[in-house]
């Protein structure tokens, strides 16, 4: 057995840093931060406590910020925001959140993103960002770089994420805030929780109905143990964040999407609004556009591996008579599907669902199927 | 009988010429939970080093290297369909494969009970 490799890079630290240490979390360095990757009871059973009743995750090190219109119009902001993402900002309702990308002029994908159309008084012509934390210095630079003048960003290093995910979170959250607890999916609002602000949205990254929550970095730890102390929440840790986003067929930045791959390759169309596939105006629109009208040459594509074994990150893939087609970007055991699952990118005539393929692992050809995703069934509150 | 530790965590137990391999309870810990477990087929000849397993935890797939040359006589086929048995019982039910050594005097090289213990400690 290898032992993993270690840094003397100073890690940064998030404001529940020291709640996860007490809790007996094992922490690794991830995106430059100390987090924790399971707790005691490890990822099989925080991932189904997760499935099961409510799971509660330190997001704190993703990147979050405020995109500002100094005249305080709405469409001064969203426009500005629109030369970057092939998203429909524009239409935002107040507080409604979507997701996008941040892309490249070729069409590749520099980050994957939240934007919310801040809804407060006092704060018009405001949009909230959360990028991933591996990205966010290259992304704040980015967009910095492109403003127009008049448009600001304002990177707030100093605040606190946490997800509260799962079937139970509804029923958790609403005992504290229950105007949080009624928000619909993809919407946010700003609420009071033990006399805390916090700005909440339902949405995350697990497939399952839940919320995020920011908040300031002081508040964090008393926010954290507040809803720790229902019986229905347990901290779940960055091992089983991952498998729930991998059984929810949801990318992961710098494995499932980065600059090589176009939105439209993986299987991201449903995130750019039809005014924008129309009359485009993003970075590689002229791509996106073709794709949208041709089809992609390669697609992410869901994956089951017929066997025990999983495939990881990097197995080539190919066809039962060995013809190569495409990589394996996430794979993994899926506790809640009960066996391996996988998904990665292949060339569109293989890309149907119920294709044979081949995963080569340790140079042996595994038998698997394209697979329809989510593994796990969505349950958003619509 | 004999147990020995490798700087890589397998354990072996050695009874006459037969040695039984798995990994110590410290791996299975830094693993996590295990959910898949590649064993060698039985008859075949490992050199010390080789890879001779392959053990898989939700986050990643790690190598078991055997600890001494051999010839694999026995392997735990129950780890298929059982592989959390690793983190149960690593010691006992959760061993791997049985190696009938070719060479006793590679056991020399590698660590007691005692100072594996320490080795351990040194390292966490």
């Amino acid at each position: 057995m290898a032992e993993p490799a270690h840094s003397d890079e100073p890690l940064l630290k998030t404001p529940l840093h020291a709640e996860h240490v007490a809790l007996g979390a094992r922490m690794v360095p991830f995106a430059g931060f100390d987090m924790p990757v399971q707790y005691p009871t490890g990822i099989l059973t925080e991932h189904n406590w997760t499935r099961k009743h409510a799971g509660l995750f330190d997001v704190s090190h993703m990147g979050q910020a405020f995109l500002v219109a100094e005249d305080k119009s709405h469409e001064t902001v969203a426009k500005a925001l629109e030369a970057l993402i092939p998203a429909d900002v524009v239409n935002l309702k107040p507080n409604q959140q979507r997701y996008s990308q941040l892309l490249a002029d070729d069409g590749g994908i520099l980050d994957d993103l939240m934007v919310t159309r801040v809804g407060a008084s006092g704060h018009e012509g405001w949009l909230y960002l959360v990028v991933n934390a591996s990205m966010k210095e290259q992304d704040y630079a980015h967009i910095q770089a492109r403003l127009p003048k008049g448009v600001s960003l304002n990177r707030k290093d100093n605040l606190g994420l946490m997800a509260l995910q799962g079937p139970s979170a509804e029923a958790v959250l609403a005992k504290l805030s229950p105007e949080a607890a009624a928000l619909s999916f993809m919407m946010a609002a700003d609420v009071q929780i033990g006399g805390i602000w916090c700005h909440v949205s339902r949405s995350g990254y697990t497939g399952e109905d839940g919320f995020e929550i920011s908040c300031k970095g002081e508040d964090a730890a008393k926010l954290w143990t507040t809803l720790l102390a229902d019986p229905e929440v347990k901290a779940i840790g960055l091992g089983a964040r991952d498998s729930l986003r991998l059984e929810a067929g949801l990318c992961l930045y710098g494995h499932d999407i980065d600059t090589t791959t176009s939105p439209i390759e993986a299987g991201l169309i449903w995130s750019i609004q039809k005014r924008r596939r129309e009359e485009g105006g993003f970075p590689g629109a002229a791509r996106v556009q073709r794709e949208i009208k041709d089809g992609a040459a390669r697609v992410r594509v869901g994956i089951k591996p017929e066997g025990r074994a999983p495939a990881r990150e990097g197995s080539v893939i190919t066809t039962p008579d060995g013809r190569e087609v495409g990589i394996v970007t996430s794979g993994g055991f899926g506790p809640t599907v009960n066996g391996p699952v996988a998904m990665g990118y292949v060339a569109k005539d293989v890309s149907a669902v119920g294709t044979d393929l081949h995963l080569i692992v340790r140079g042996k050809p595994l038998p698997a199927k394209v697979a329809a995703m989510p593994f796990a069934p969505h349950r958003y509150k619509r | 009988m004999t147990t020995r530790y490798t700087k890589d965590h397998e354990y072996i137990r050695v009874e006459g010429d037969a040695g039984i391999v798995g990994i110590s309870d410290y791996a299975q810990g830094q693993l996590g939970d295990v959910v898949f477990v590649e064993l060698p087929s039985v008859g075949k000849n490992l050199s010390k080093g080789d890879e001779a397993a392959v053990v898989e935890s939700v986050k990643a797939a790690s190598e078991v290297y055997a600890p001494v040359s051999g010839e694999v006589v026995e392997v735990n086929s129950e780890l298929e369909a059982s592989p959390g048995t690793v983190n149960e019982d690593p010691a006992g039910r959760g061993w791997f494969m049985k190696i009938r050594l070719t060479n006793q005097s590679e056991l020399d090289g590698l660590m007691t009970e005692e100072q594996y213990q320490e080795f351990v400690k040194s390292i966490s």
